[in-house]
């Protein structure tokens, strides 16, 4: 239908951008991940599998990604509590007001990620709203130190952020699900609660799975909660990441765990991407 | 307790089951807003009769058929099976199963699982959901698809499912939603006969809603013809064709010639047409099937046969038959279908037709409803 320069002409700076900008970046993160920092701070072109062996031998490194793993599993969980239950909501019983709570769910992520971060900061800090209210209620004497820089403070943010990111495939999923098969199921004698069970979840997978690998993968790379409320018990991987390119100065050893996480994110979006197949049906 | 007894109780009530309608519908009415759909809706199924809801798009006979199976309620009047108010239960609770325009079929359920489902949700023992799904499989000629999913087998394939999954539940009531709308041409005159004859097999009532009357025809006992959210008539095919009760009937189902008649001493005029008639003084309204209509024969004056002369202005060849219009004069044009070797015969200039006057029908004139 169109021409051959047609073609060329719209796909090549899409191209050329993804070469330059992406491939390009992690092909280069790729090589400095086998090379090492000499004593004068200087990049080493000698091609060796040390960063890897630290990695696995430095109780750091690989505990705070493993923890960095099980507090995005928990934002994940935590998502989906939240997300599928109002997205149910929405779509099956908001009738006329649908429109307007979607937007309501939508409008926090026109908010800067900072404000949001900064937020909670406010309300979980020992002087803030939080603790003064439990106070002032008599039910604590002394603010409640866990409640800021801690790994509670971090998957609490992250929930908060992120649950827009698991709502809205799931969202996506029960509005595709022809309303005639719920009828049909009343139809044959299922309750409720048996046509929720029997046809509504089942239908709507494809959109959990999607929601939680978005939950999952932003939270396992997310800094910035961590950072501002995270405390040294909060820390995450990518945390380790920015101070390795940064103060640390070792580019090597943050390129090979850059490059392990970035494996783990592929992994886990192939394996994403055949459950959601598996439990297509269009 | 003797099983004597009890057999003797199933009995007294199979019998009051045939006196009584298996389902009532009382003066039931529905507006969605200011938007009325239907109104005064009464109407009585009986036990093992296949009933069609005929009507236009926009008739109401949809919203008829969800108002029975309980996804809408009536915005007045009641639903009656037997001595059960069946309007004010839920659908899951109510023993009426419905087949849907598009089917419906669970499209993550195999073949099997789909038409197990009824049986699955109310807790029956593997062993009896095992051999009534493959009866009911086997009973639509599915048997060999139990394994497959729905998106595999075929339009015509998926409406046997969805009908074996419906019956496999004994409902006292079947509700089918133009079931067949959505196949092609041959294949839906195949199903037309095939449900007809499975109806008669399993004894289930059946309301059937069509748009197409000849479907309507073919396949029921009874038509509720709807118009505008009001019944129109409802009567056997024969008695509806033969007798349309108003002008709305008489054009909806086949073909007719409308005459628009004065009434009187005894006597309908539609020049250049009379005839004796019993319908009061008046305007009046009468129905004249084109098949009624004959070229004339030789013998003259014949009582009760009405002669007139007209030149042919239009032919249409319908294979066995042929549809011609004829200009009588006064600008009265007749719709006459006469036999195709009959119209090969005849000389198609100036033409002389008769029909007997008892097969002009007066009708009811149908009030324009908004």
């Amino acid at each position: 239908m169109f021409s051959r320069a047609y073609k060329t002409a719209v796909t090549l700076p899409p191209l050329v951008w993804v070469t330059a900008f992406l491939l390009m970046p992690y092909l280069l993160m790729f090589c400095y991940s086998f090379w090492s920092v000499s004593a004068s701070q200087t990049i080493v072109h000698s091609w060796n599998l040390d960063n890897y062996r630290q990695l696995l031998q430095v109780d750091v490194y690989w505990q705070t990604l493993l923890r960095s793993m099980w507090i995005a599993a928990r934002v994940t969980i935590f998502s989906l509590l939240l997300g599928y239950p109002l997205a149910y909501f929405l779509s099956f019983y908001a009738g006329k007001r649908k429109d307007l709570l979607y937007q309501f769910v939508i409008i926090p992520l026109w908010v800067s990620y900072l404000v949001r971060a900064y937020a909670w900061k406010t309300i979980l800090g020992s002087e803030g709203v939080l603790n003064t209210l439990l106070q002032y209620a008599h039910l604590t004497r002394h603010p409640l130190e866990f409640l800021l820089y801690s790994p509670f403070a971090v998957v609490l943010t992250l929930t908060h952020i992120y649950t827009p990111f698991a709502f809205l495939p799931i969202y996506a999923a029960l509005e595709h699900i022809p309303r005639n098969l719920v009828e049909a199921s009343h139809d044959l004698g299922a309750t409720p609660r048996q046509t929720f069970w029997k046809v509504i979840f089942p239908l709507s997978i494809p959109g959990v799975v999607a929601g939680a690998t978005f939950a999952f993968v932003l939270s396992l790379g997310d800094f910035l909660a961590p950072l501002l409320l995270g405390g040294p018990s909060g820390i995450m991987i990518s945390n380790i990441v920015v101070s390795l390119f940064g103060a640390a100065y070792n580019w090597p050893l943050g390129a090979a765990i850059s490059l392990c996480m970035l494996l783990l994110v592929l992994g886990l979006l192939f394996c994403s991407e055949r459950l959601e197949k598996k439990w297509s049906f269009s | 307790m003797g099983t004597k007894l009890e057999s003797g109780v199933v009995g007294s009530e199979e019998e009051a089951g045939s006196r009584a309608p298996l389902l009532s519908i009382r003066s039931v009415a529905k507006s969605f807003g200011r938007n009325i759909v239907l109104r005064n809706i009464s109407l009585d199924v009986s036990e093992g009769e296949f009933l069609t809801i005929l009507g236009e798009s926009g008739s109401g006979k949809t919203t008829l058929l969800r108002i029975i199976a309980g996804f809408e309620s009536a915005s007045a009047g009641e639903v009656w099976m037997g001595n059960e108010r069946l309007d004010r239960q839920p659908p899951y609770q109510r023993r009426v199963n419905t087949v849907f325009q598009n089917y419906a079929l669970f499209p993550h359920l195999t073949v099997e699982e789909n038409v197990a489902y009824g049986l699955r949700v109310s807790k029956r023992p593997d062993a009896e959901v095992l051999t009534r799904v493959s009866e009911a499989l086997s009973k639509v000629k599915m048997s060999a698809h139990a394994k497959s999913k729905p998106a595999k087998i075929s339009g015509g394939q998926q409406q046997r499912v969805a009908l074996a999954r419906a019956l496999v539940n004994r409902p006292r009531l079947l509700l089918l939603d133009e079931p067949l709308s959505a196949l092609d041409a041959n294949l839906r005159r195949q199903m037309q006969v095939e449900l007809k004859s499975l109806q008669r097999e399993v004894g289930i009532s059946f309301i059937f809603v069509t748009h197409d009357q000849e479907e309507a025809m073919v396949m029921s006992d009874r038509i509720a013809l709807l118009r505008s959210g009001e019944l129109e008539q409802v009567a056997t095919p024969r008695e509806i064709y033969g007798r349309p009760a108003t002008a709305y009937a008489a054009q909806f189902i086949g073909h007719t010639n409308l005459l628009k008649c004065e009434v009187k001493d005894g006597i309908a005029r539609c020049l250049p047409l009379m005839w004796i008639t019993k319908v009061p003084e008046g305007p009046a309204l009468f129905s004249l099937r084109p098949e009624n209509i004959r070229l004339a024969t030789g013998n003259v004056g014949i009582v009760g046969t009405v002669r007139v002369r007209g030149r042919v202005c239009q032919q249409a060849f319908h294979g066995a038959t042929e549809l011609i219009r004829v200009e009588c004069g006064n600008g009265l044009v007749l719709a006459v279908r006469i036999a195709g070797r009959d119209a090969e015969a005849a000389p198609m200039g100036e033409i002389e037709l008769e029909f007997s006057s008892s097969d002009a029908v007066p009708v009811r004139e149908s009030p324009d409803r908004i």
